[in-house]
């Protein structure tokens, strides 16, 4: 282990500056945590980065979603190495300071030498050899000099030159052994060498953000290392990983609205009291009624409808939209699903009966009948297929809600078709996932539709969450 | 005095418990102990965090105290309560001959207190460990109630009053994260996130459970459970799904999971049919 490296100011104002870098990432650290994280630091031996790692995280990080953030951020404050950490020629490698003057050959050879490093370490899964090899590969592959006298560091230029992925054939015919390819191993040794991938990812990631703190101030990089909460993580620019991650947390977030609108529901009004029941009970204390019981309170329940836009633009707030209402369905009387891009159909079968949700959206993206054209949104001729066809499914018991960003192709607005379907609902609401600035402009119908049902900013599951508990009627 | 004296210690004896504790758990539970801090352990379902409050019981020879916390319960659930029909039928017995002043004091007293767990922990003489189980199944009410004991360890009985903690108890506050817990209790508490541990700790784990299972069975196992937590499950399974997936093998003298043993017994590992169905069609089972 190494000391952890203090800037001249001593562990004290190094402290102080992290706690400011976490709070600058939006961690609520209060004063007497960032006590604690003192008190904890000494009482743990600061010789081991992961006791002090420990420390800080049970004194100031109180939210698992916060967890990501002060790891990235615990690292650049508290690097596990300075410069090139050991000198890499130890291990039999050439001498990174001479790198920007070795032949393209030897380059080469370097990265040949690093690549089958990394495939051995691929293979025993030692997570010490594999940080010690991101911090090789990095200071021998990563570094550029843009302009003369000032480097930099990327974390591509390491990954393009190993392309650990490309390892995976030969991993897997280590790993696998002559066993018979393609059935459950496989995916077994699949899965487990994709995670080691992303671990040595990583570790070269963290290196090269460590690096350039050491380059450009620890304060610089700390403001561009951190990654936004998943609640945070807007809709419409969501990657792949961040869509099923988002996916993967419809369970526990509609557990978390359901226990709380639960809770709401019973502070709400409690039920009328029980006079047969109390005077039972008071049998027991001679006939004095020292608790009374009340009948519990009836929650009313409304019948929930949504009308989703699918098309690509906007389909993965849509999908999660609908998963959620879905996870809450005990919510309601009942749940309804219309998907639409240029005309509309019913997908409520597809989820019911908790179906398997990856199943459920790939079919109805594949059965359902939501295209009539040309596949692009057209919310106008949507409304009028509803309307014709589901007219009933909205009445004085329904609370509607419409899903989409109302960018119309310039198609027909039929803003009548709308006000026909919200007329009998008990509560209309409109989510939009675009920035509220944008409503209105090019081919957004926002302004119009907006005029007919309120319509919300809904960019993410943050904002999603405010609105389900803001809504839900008591 | 502390129970522990270093996280290194922490480990070893927990360890010796059966329960295996990485470098975090080891560390932030031997720092909840040295600050003196109520400890809050949140994560998913089967990780650990209950089994967690009684290793460290176990491993410091201290007493467990244990409040399970569900949907209403309240204060004489959770702290004290008088013996309302001993009371009563005190009175009565007392009849008309004593003064009412008298009455009064006499069944305000000790022998008509009911302590809950929270009163009782506070009164141990003897090294205790309180555990205040899956906290956020509570109303938010009993979370004031926790701040309250757990600030300054005493509770004041009207009719008695003050008990004050003869010595401050280990404890150890649970949650699923079902709901936030209040950013008050959160902030008295260090805090203890445990996710599923890493494949090597989980094979030491079902290992240490059910030691008569192989040892590379036991690692396809944990590689096979790790393949289902990273499909889209609406319940991943967990370390206890681990545990009893290699009681079953064992049970059913099996020792090697490929898919048609896998078929067979998915079910001790996931619980929601639709979870089953796509298990079986991502690993190619049938
Ligand atoms: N680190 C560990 N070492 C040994 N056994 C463990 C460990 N972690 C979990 N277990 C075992 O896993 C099982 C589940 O643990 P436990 O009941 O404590 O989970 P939990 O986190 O309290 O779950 P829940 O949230 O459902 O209450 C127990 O049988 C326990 O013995
Ligand atoms: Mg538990």
């Amino acid at each position: 282990m190494t000391e952890p490296a203090l800037g001249g100011g001593g562990l004290v104002d190094r402290h102080v500056a992290f706690v400011a870098a976490l709070r600058g990432a939006g961690l609520p650290v209060s004063m007497a945590e960032s006590l604690d994280a003192t008190q904890a630091m000494a009482a743990v031996d600061l010789r081991s980065r992961e006791q002090l790692r420990a420390a800080y995280a049970a004194a100031v990080v109180k939210r698992a979603a916060h967890r990501a953030t002060f790891d990235r951020l615990f690292d650049l404050w508290w690097p596990p190495a300075i410069g090139d950490g050991e000198p890499i020629h130890d291990e039999g490698s050439p001498d990174a300071e001479s790198l920007e003057e070795v032949e393209p050959a030897d380059l080469d050879a370097i990265r040949k030498m690093l690549r089958d490093a990394l495939r051995d370490v691929l293979l025993t899964g030692d997570d010490e050899a594999l940080r010690r090899l991101a911090r090789q590969a990095v200071s021998g592959l990563g570094r550029a000099d843009n302009q003369p006298g000032r480097q930099s560091w990327f974390t591509y230029r390491v990954l393009r030159a190993l392309s650990p992925e490309t390892l995976m054939a030969s991993l897997l015919e280590a790993v696998l052994a002559g066993e018979e390819r393609g059935g459950l191993a496989e995916k077994v040794a699949r899965q487990m060498l994709t995670e080691r991938i992303r671990q040595f990812e990583e570790a070269v990631e963290a290196e090269v953000r460590r690096r350039l703190a050491e380059d450009r101030g620890v304060e610089a990089i700390s403001k561009t290392a951190v990654k936004p909460l998943i609640e945070q993580v807007d809709f419409l620019r969501a990657s792949r990983d961040e869509i099923a991650e988002l996916r993967r947390k419809v369970y526990p977030l509609a557990r978390r609205l359901a226990t709380r609108l639960t809770a709401k529901r019973r502070l709400g009004r409690s039920g009328r009291l029980d006079v047969r029941r109390t005077v039972r009970a008071s049998l027991s204390s001679g006939g004095v009624p020292l608790t009374t019981i009340h009948k519990p309170h009836k929650p009313h329940k409304p019948e929930l409808v949504v009308l989703c836009d699918v098309s690509g633009s906007v389909a993965a707030f849509a999908h999660f939209t609908v998963l959620l209402a879905f996870a809450l369905r005990e919510q309601f009387a009942k749940v309804r699903v219309f998907a639409f891009v240029d005309t509309c159909d019913e997908v409520t079968s597809f989820f019911d009966h908790g179906d398997d949700v990856v199943d459920a959206l790939a079919r109805m993206s594949r059965e359902a009948d939501v295209v009539w054209f040309d596949g692009h949104s057209d919310y106008g001729h949507s409304f009028e297929v509803f309307n014709q066809k589901w007219s009933d499914a909205v009445t004085p018991k329904t609370s509607l809600l419409i899903l989409g960003d109302a960018r119309n192709n310039y198609r027909a607005q039929s803003v009548p078709a709308l006000r026909s379907i919200a007329r009998h609902a008990r509560h209309a609401f409109w989510l939009n996932p675009e920035p509220k600035q944008y409503w209105g402009s090019g081919d957004s119908a926002a302004t119009a539709y907006g005029d007919v049902i309120p319509m919300i900013e809904c960019r993410n599951a943050g904002q999603l969450q405010e609105f389900v508990e803001a809504i839900l009627p008591i | 005095m502390p129970l522990f004296t270093s996280p290194d210690d922490v480990r070893t004896r927990l360890a010796a418990t059966g329960y295996l504790a990485d470098d975090a758990i080891a560390t932030t539970v031997f720092l909840a102990d040295a600050l003196g801090k109520p400890l809050l352990v949140e994560g998913p379902a089967g990780t650990g965090k209950t089994e967690l409050a009684k290793a460290v019981a176990t491993a410091a020879d201290a007493g467990l105290v244990r409040l399970q916390c569900y949907e209403g319960l309240d204060e004489a659930r959770a702290l004290y309560e008088w013996n309302y029909r001993k009371q009563l039928l005190r009175i009565q017995a007392a009849g008309d001959g004593q003064k009412w002043e008298e009455t009064h004091d006499d069944i305000f007293s000790e022998e008509f207190l009911l302590p809950r767990p929270l009163l009782t922990a506070i009164r141990q003489s003897e090294p205790t460990v309180l555990l205040v189980d899956e906290t956020d199944k509570a109303d938010v009410e009993v979370e004031g109630l926790l701040l309250e004991v757990l600030s300054d360890f005493q509770v004041t009985v009207p009719e008695l009053g003050t008990i004050v903690a003869i010595r401050k108890p280990f404890v150890v506050l649970t949650s699923n994260a079902t709901r936030e817990l209040s950013e008050a209790l959160k902030r008295r508490c260090l805090f203890l996130h445990v996710d599923y541990p890493d494949a090597e700790r989980e094979k030491a784990i079902v290992l240490s459970r059910v030691p008569e299972v192989p040892a590379a069975l036991a690692e396809q196992l944990v590689r096979t459970v790790r393949t289902l937590r990273a499909l889209e499950l609406k319940k991943a399974p967990s370390i206890a799904e681990s545990i009893d997936w290699a009681r079953t093998l064992v049970a059913l003298g099996l020792d090697t999971l490929d898919e048609t043993v896998v078929a067979q017994t998915l079910g001790v590992v996931l619980k929601h049919a639709s979870d089953h169905t796509r298990a079986a069609k991502e690993l190619g089972l049938n």
